[in-house]
């Protein structure tokens, strides 16, 4: 297999999805940071809704520091979904405010209702696709969203996804690694990096060991391993998402080890 | 007034008109409640779970004309699940079965299905108007049955629905004896219509003066509609993309010089820049423009655009203006009264609007009474400049898209500038608040907002004092939501009366628990308390301890509603 094809099959990126309870990691996403502040937040806070956008909650992991002021990240490429909930703003018993870094992700804000952002980000995306073009414009086909729910073995709820908001597998790893990276406790398996779903080599093992293995439902019904079939034709047949630990989908196997053989 | 006999006193509420002062009427005495009740014919509900369609329809036998609200506002955020209620078919069923003949309905955030359209389509046959704001649930089916049963239709208005398209033609089953549409707005819809039906019902529509289409109509056809309309008062554009050197575009040019009466524009779903010059001609005659779907305009052309437009009352734009653009609006329109900027994309144009251009306009407009703002930044003097500029503020909807975000030039939080805003204006209905607040600002709003009717926070406040002063401030109130603000069950339940003089309160992300939720439900009988519990994974009857994620309390007569989805528990 190409490495190009690589790329475009891999799904959940293992190093960021790991819990930690160091540093953020410098210069990245942090999204492991989340858990660093799990003692600031009381109770419990669900998401059930998907179009979130990202909010940069700076917050300095200083000992006194309880509050977080909210700073919007203006990186907002792929809009993935969140992982931990975004603590409240301030605390009355703390008076001195010191502000906090910090990246998650808020429902619902800004506040625009999410048709007027459909039909928005749809001109803008067939606009860009036009700029090569001359006359006739694109219809910017879009039938809306494609929600889809997505849960991961042992964590505590679901999400939801919209696929129409990705591009790439590749895309949709990385928002689902964002969205579960505060419950996953990877078992590192060996000096494994990243892992590729589709490489012959580390698939057995993978499916054998504890690792996760993203997995769909399709409009038969059916459980299907995410990745064999090229991205539209994905988004069009999946109707739900599940992201179980591996040692369970040794059922799917078969046939993603027979298609790793074909290309051998 | 009592010796007068009934007919007489018909006669004169006949010119009282307005929801409140109806209601006002039938509070004066049991005579003038009875003669109220019958002639009655326009009802407003803000709720639709407040009251039942019998006892509505008991009680004005003469209705007809209904307006419907649905989810909570918030619902357009995506901060109510998907099938929390607000269906219109009980309403629909019962006033099927009633006597009452419908001629209006207006919906706003409902659920409607093809079956209460159809339903609807057949049960009133003098019914003329259909307004659906928000709404969802229906596909081209439902609005095929209105075309194709309501004979004598006049006004069918979609504006912003998610409505599946079935690509089968709605459009084409405008019988040909319909001749009476006066507004028609479908841009909305995602799918093609039958350009040749479209063109043959404006053909014989003599009085329609209202006309909306969907990015599927282009321009060739939009020119041949505008030839057969020239009496047209509001076009909505679809497509406004050509060739500039083409015969068609041409003859659009030419046509919109004919089209002196339209004064009020909207659309450019799609739209070549180069293009807009056509519409130069009609610009001066502008009192409403809508662009604030046309995400294919950059700042220059809407900016070229807004300086041949003098007249303008209403101005819907992007946030692709910019400051600069802002001050050409405040130059050119003097008589703006209503301005939205929306955000281009999800954290708006980083050349976008600031402060800067809020205060322009406010020095350029000073009848502007209604704002919507998204923008990257505040400060406090800039919103004290505008307090004093336009002290008629009725609407004052104000989004930083950075969530907390201090004045930058202070640090300070915008606390002083929204108190300049509710002690300026006094006439101030409806505030949305943003940036970083403390308690304090809630402290001016209770303080100074006497006729506050609306307020929605987010990201705001230090502690229960902050709702306190608004709860007890604002004797008006009629809507309150909160999201993720530290207020807490002691804000909630200081005043459990209050809630119901007002309509309904929204708290997500707050500080209130389930116990409180549940104190606060059998205190007050006549609230319905809802909360959602989201958590599929885990089978819990919630603890008293537990924070509530989401709660909605709404005053009703209705009692518990039985077409609440699993998750929404009513306490």
């Amino acid at each position: 297999m190409t490495e190009a094809e690589r790329e475009k099959y891999s799904m959940i990126n293992f190093e960021e999805t790991e819990l930690r309870l160091g540093l953020p990691l410098s210069g990245g996403e942090a999204e492991s940071t989340l858990k660093n502040t799990c003692a600031v937040f009381n109770g419990k806070r669900v998401f059930s809704e998907t179009s979130t956008t990202t909010v940069d909650l700076k917050l300095n992991l200083s000992s006194t520091s309880n509050t977080v002021s909210a700073d919007v990240a203006k990186d907002n490429a792929t809009a993935a979904n969140s992982t931990a909930p975004p603590p409240s703003p301030a605390r009355a018993n703390d008076p001195a405010k010191p502000p906090a870094n910090f990246r998650a992700q808020v429902v619902g804000w800004p506040p625009v209702r999410s048709f007027r952002k459909n039909i928005v980000s749809n001109v803008q995306r067939s606009n860009k696709k036009e700029e090569g073009e001359k006359g006739a414009s694109t219809s910017g086909s879009n039938n809306g969203a494609a929600f889809v729910k997505v849960s991961m073995d042992g964590a505590p709820y679901l999400r939801k996804v919209d696929l129409k908001m990705y591009k790439s597998y590749q895309e949709l790893s990385d928002a689902l690694a964002k969205m579960f990276s505060s419950f996953t406790t990877i078992d590192k398996c060996g000096s494994q990096g990243m892992k590729d779903f589709m490489n012959e080599t580390k698939l057995i093992d993978l499916l054998n060991g504890s690792d996760y293995v993203p997995t769909y439902e399709d409009k038969d019904g059916d459980w299907m391993l995410v990745g064999d079939v090229p991205w539209e034709m994905f988004v069009e047949s999946c109707k739900r998402l599940r992201i179980m630990k591996g040692s369970e989908a040794i059922g799917l196997a078969p046939r993603a080890v027979e298609k790793c053989k074909s290309r051998s | 007034m009592n010796y007068f006999p009934d007919e007489v006193i018909e006669h004169i509420f006949d010119y009282v008109v307005s929801h409140r002062d109806r209601n006002a009427l039938s509070l004066v005495c049991k005579s003038w409640y009875r003669i109220e009740r019958f002639t009655r014919q326009r009802v407003f509900i803000g709720n639709c779970y407040s009251i039942t369609p019998e006892r509505l329809i008991q009680r004005f036998p003469g209705l007809k004309s209904l307006t419907l609200k649905g989810k909570p506002h918030f619902a357009d955020f995506s901060l109510v699940p998907y099938d929390w209620g607000g269906f219109l078919c009980p309403w629909i069923e019962a006033l099927a079965k009633s006597r009452v003949g419908l001629e209006e309905l207006r919906l706003k955030r409902m659920v409607v299905s093809d079956e209460s359209l159809e339903l609807l389509s057949r049960s009133f046959t003098h019914f003329k108007s259909l307004v659906l704001v928000s709404c969802e649930g229906f596909t081209t089916d439902g609005l095929a049955a209105i075309a194709a049963n309501c004979r004598f239709l006049r006004e069918l208005d979609l504006q912003e629905n998610e409505v599946e398209d079935h690509k089968g033609q709605w459009l084409s089953c405008f019988p040909d004896s319909c001749t009476s549409l006066v507004s028609l707005n479908f841009a909305c819809l995602k799918g093609e219509v039958s350009l040749g039906a479209l063109e043959r019902l404006v053909a014989r529509s003599p009085n329609l003066k209202s006309l909306k289409l969907n990015r599927s109509v282009p321009l060739d056809a939009l020119q041949r509609i505008m030839m057969r309309a020239p009496q047209l008062a509001d076009l909505g554009i679809g497509s406004f993309v050509h060739d500039p050197d083409s015969e068609a575009y041409i003859r659009l040019k030419n046509t919109i010089l004919k089209c002196k009466s339209i004064t009020s524009l909207s659309g450019f779903l799609e739209v070549a820049p180069h293009c807009l010059a056509a519409i130069y001609p009609i610009c001066p005659n502008l009192t409403s423009l809508n662009l604030s779907y046309a995400a294919g305009i950059q700042g220059s052309e809407l900016i070229k655009l807004i300086r041949h437009c003098g007249k303008l009352q209403r101005l819907w734009i992007m946030d692709c203006i910019g400051d600069k653009g802002l001050g050409v609006v405040a130059m050119t329109c003097k008589d703006l009264q209503e301005l939205r900027v929306f955000p281009s994309a999800p954290y708006g144009n980083p050349a976008a609007v600031t402060e800067k251009g809020l205060v322009a306009i406010s020095m350029g407009c000073p009848k502007l009474h209604s704002l919507l703002y998204f923008c990257h930044q505040m400060t406090n003097a800039a919103l004290i400049t505008v307090a004093k500029n336009c002290p008629n503020f009725i609407r004052f909807r104000l989004c930083i898209l950075e969530a907390l975000k201090p004045d930058p030039d202070t640090l300070e939080p915008l606390d002083e500038g929204f108190g300049a805003i509710v002690q300026s204006c006094r006439r101030l209905r409806r505030l949305s608040l943003s940036g970083q607040l403390t308690d304090q600002v809630f402290l001016y709003i209770g303080m100074y907002a006497e006729q506050l009717e609306m307020l929605s926070i987010a990201f705001a406040g230090e502690s229960d004092k902050g709702m306190l002063y608004v709860l007890n401030g604002c004797k008006k109130l009629r809507k309150l939501e909160i999201r993720d603000c530290p207020f807490g069950n002691m804000a909630l339940l200081t005043d459990v009366g209050k809630y119901e003089t007002m309509r309904s309160l929204w708290m997500s992300s707050c500080e209130v628990t389930v116990g409180a939720c549940k104190l606060l439900a059998k205190k007050m009988p006549r609230l319905n308390v809802e909360i959602f519990n989201e958590n599929e994974q885990e089978d819990c009857s919630l603890e008293d301890g537990q924070r509530v994620e989401k709660m909605y309390l709404y005053r009703t007569l209705a009692g518990k509603r039985k077409d609440a989805p699993e998750y929404v528990w009513t306490l």
